[in-house]
């Protein structure tokens, strides 16, 4: 009878495990990057933290460095972001999405997922930065925000910003300050969901 | 160097696992067959009674540590459940997850569970427990050796105050067998926990120590094995391999115990010499002999697990990413250390397996992959 034996792949796609061995774009002290927009998220304290830095030219990202504090999916993500990232207009750079960086990697174990959500944040955070160095008005902003109560119509966006500004960190102060889920109170479940994302992402 | 999460099979045990795998009778039934096996156990449990200092009608074989740890813990609540008037359970916040879940567990059904804190380096603080203390309390759980520091703790002291109660004594020493002595007499304990697989045996096979005259109420019910106590069909072949495994740990531990801490010792003078800004933690001076835990400030620590995958070494580590989890560690965060440095926490734990010459690859590679991680981190030293 023929041996039988068991041999496991790796936690990892291939993809994945080629840019953590081989990250691209990493920040260098010593090669003397100047960033037009510089954008950081996360914290130490949760375990990943993410700084992104862009160069700018004529709308479009022309290069990118960073560096993170983050597990083997943050740092593989963040590497196939930054080459994905480099040569997007700004506005299509605003719109990538953890999704489509997962995607590009063939794929994440699902308790992963929410280690590569860093990257697109704080490339997000690089071009605001950007913007408002620059004295422009940011018009992706707003555009990225989504609904997420609909009844109160309160997005994304604004439960990032009170998160990030450190106004609301509870469900109740949340829906205390915009009125979400006083209504029909479907979404409370999506609105603690992102609370909890947001309060993760900005180390609260 | 993953020792405190499973070890190899030792040669000798495998060999008497493989001599017995045709010896496929009931050890319960009354025939020849059955018979034979029920000498196969018996001789097991003689092996690991005297491992411990017991008597072989002390023991009970189980599926595992898990197993015997909730079957005491189950034991407490079903004396509580039957209007004990002790009714308080004391242990601590460092325990292995078999208890801390099941504290959870029975805290959240209204049970009075407590855990004694730490000191910084991760050993139990006799002062709070004493003042914990008081004659509710049915029992006091303190673990022999912690699995992540291999801090070793203060259990004889601890019996000493939980009899003083007329509390019972149990203690988890799955990760202390075979690495140090350990005697249930020199102890004091009432009960005791252990895993064959933490000492060169097979997986899925344990053991509960339990004191002559102590209250035990099953956890599986069902047969008339173990006196009634524990039922389910004898594992007969793992229980064989735990008995060559009690035979060769108790044979050979000072050997173990010495090879172990010599391993170890090189392998932090070596780390500590070579790589900047370490942190060692746990107690080093009462430490399990093959266990080694430090954090790496500014790197974390599943990057660096799987940077040393990548060379062929195995460790493992308190950060949150390699769990799946958003909190690291929480015996390095109940012993005060910073969050940040738990998630950079990396676990050695050496074997009897391992040799100079692993120890000498680990000091070789570690160094690069820390400068990798570190000059890729947002933090710098």
């Amino acid at each position: 009878m023929e041996k039988k034996s068991f041999v496991a792949q790796w936690v990892y796609t291939d993809t994945v495990k080629d840019h953590f061995m081989n990250p691209r774009n990493i920040w260098d002290d010593n090669e003397g990057f100047e960033p037009d927009g510089v954008g950081e998220v996360g914290s130490l304290a949760c375990g990943d933290q993410m700084r992104v830095a862009i160069k700018v030219d004529d709308g479009r990202i022309s290069d990118l460095r960073w560096l993170t504090y983050g597990c083997a999916s943050a740092i593989a993500s963040t590497s196939m972001m930054s080459e994905m990232a480099k040569g997007m207009s700004l506005e299509e750079a605003y719109h990538l999405t953890p999704a489509m960086i997962t995607e590009a990697l063939g794929g994440l174990p699902e308790h992963k997922f929410h280690c590569s959500v860093l990257g697109d944040k704080a490339l997000r955070a690089a071009i605001d930065d950007y913007l408002e160095k620059k004295g422009l008005d940011n018009p992706y902003k707003a555009s990225t925000a989504k609904i997420i109560c609909e009844c109160k119509g309160v997005t994304d966006v604004q439960i990032e910003n009170l998160v990030k500004e450190g106004r609301c960190l509870t469900f109740e102060e949340l829906s205390a300050e915009t009125g979400c889920s006083t209504a029909c109170g479907k979404c409370k479940g999506a609105i603690i969901e992102a609370l909890e994302e947001f309060k993760h992402i900005y180390g609260k | 160097m993953d020792n405190n999460a499973t070890t190899q099979v030792a040669p000798t045990v495998a060999q008497v696992m493989k001599d017995n795998i045709d010896l496929y009778g009931n050890a319960s039934s009354m025939h020849s067959l059955g018979r034979d096996a029920d000498a196969g156990v018996e001789w097991a449990r003689g092996r690991v009674a005297s491992l411990i200092g017991a008597g072989a009608d002390e023991i009970i074989f189980t599926s595992g540590a898990s197993e015997s740890n909730n079957t005491v813990f189950s034991t407490m609540r079903d004396l509580v459940d039957q209007g004990s008037k002790k009714d308080r359970i004391i242990t601590t916040t460092i325990e292995h997850p078999s208890i801390i879940e099941e504290v959870a567990f029975l805290q959240g059904r209204g049970y009075k569970v407590e855990k004694a804190p730490v000191d910084k380096k991760g050993r139990l603080v006799l002062s709070e427990l004493e003042a914990m203390l008081d004659d509710s309390v049915i029992l006091v759980s303190v673990m022999t050796g912690n699995n992540e520091t291999g801090t070793i703790q203060p259990v004889a002291e601890a019996a000493a105050l939980a009899h003083a109660h007329g509390a019972w004594m149990h203690s988890d020493a799955t990760q202390a067998i075979g690495k140090i002595p350990v005697d249930v007499n020199v102890l004091g304990l009432d009960y005791l926990s252990m895993s064959a697989h933490k000492f060169y045996g097979p997986k899925g096979v344990g053991a509960l120590y339990v004191r002559k005259g102590c209250p035990i109420t099953p956890f599986v019910h069902g047969g008339h094995q173990e006196g009634g106590l524990r039922a389910g069909t004898y594992n007969t072949l793992g229980i064989i391999g735990m008995g060559e495994a009690a035979r060769l740990a108790q044979e050979d531990i000072q050997e173990e115990h010495d090879k172990l801490w010599r391993l170890r010792e090189r392998l932090r003078r070596g780390l500590e010499a070579s790589i900047p800004d370490i942190v060692v933690n746990g107690d080093q001076e009462h430490c399990l002999p093959g266990t080694l835990n430090i954090s790496f400030p500014s790197a974390e620590g599943e990057s660096i697990l799987l940077y040393l995958d990548m060379e062929g070494i195995e460790v493992s580590t308190g950060s949150a990413c390699a769990t799946g989890s958003l909190e690291p560690s929480y015996v390095l965060l109940a012993g005060g250390l910073d969050v940040e440095l738990a998630h950079g926490s990396i676990r050695f734990s050496l074997g009897r397996f391992n040799s100079d010459e692993d120890v000498d690859t680990v000091i070789a590679k570690l160094p690069g992959i820390i400068a990798r991680v570190r000059s890729m981190s947002t933090r710098r030293i």
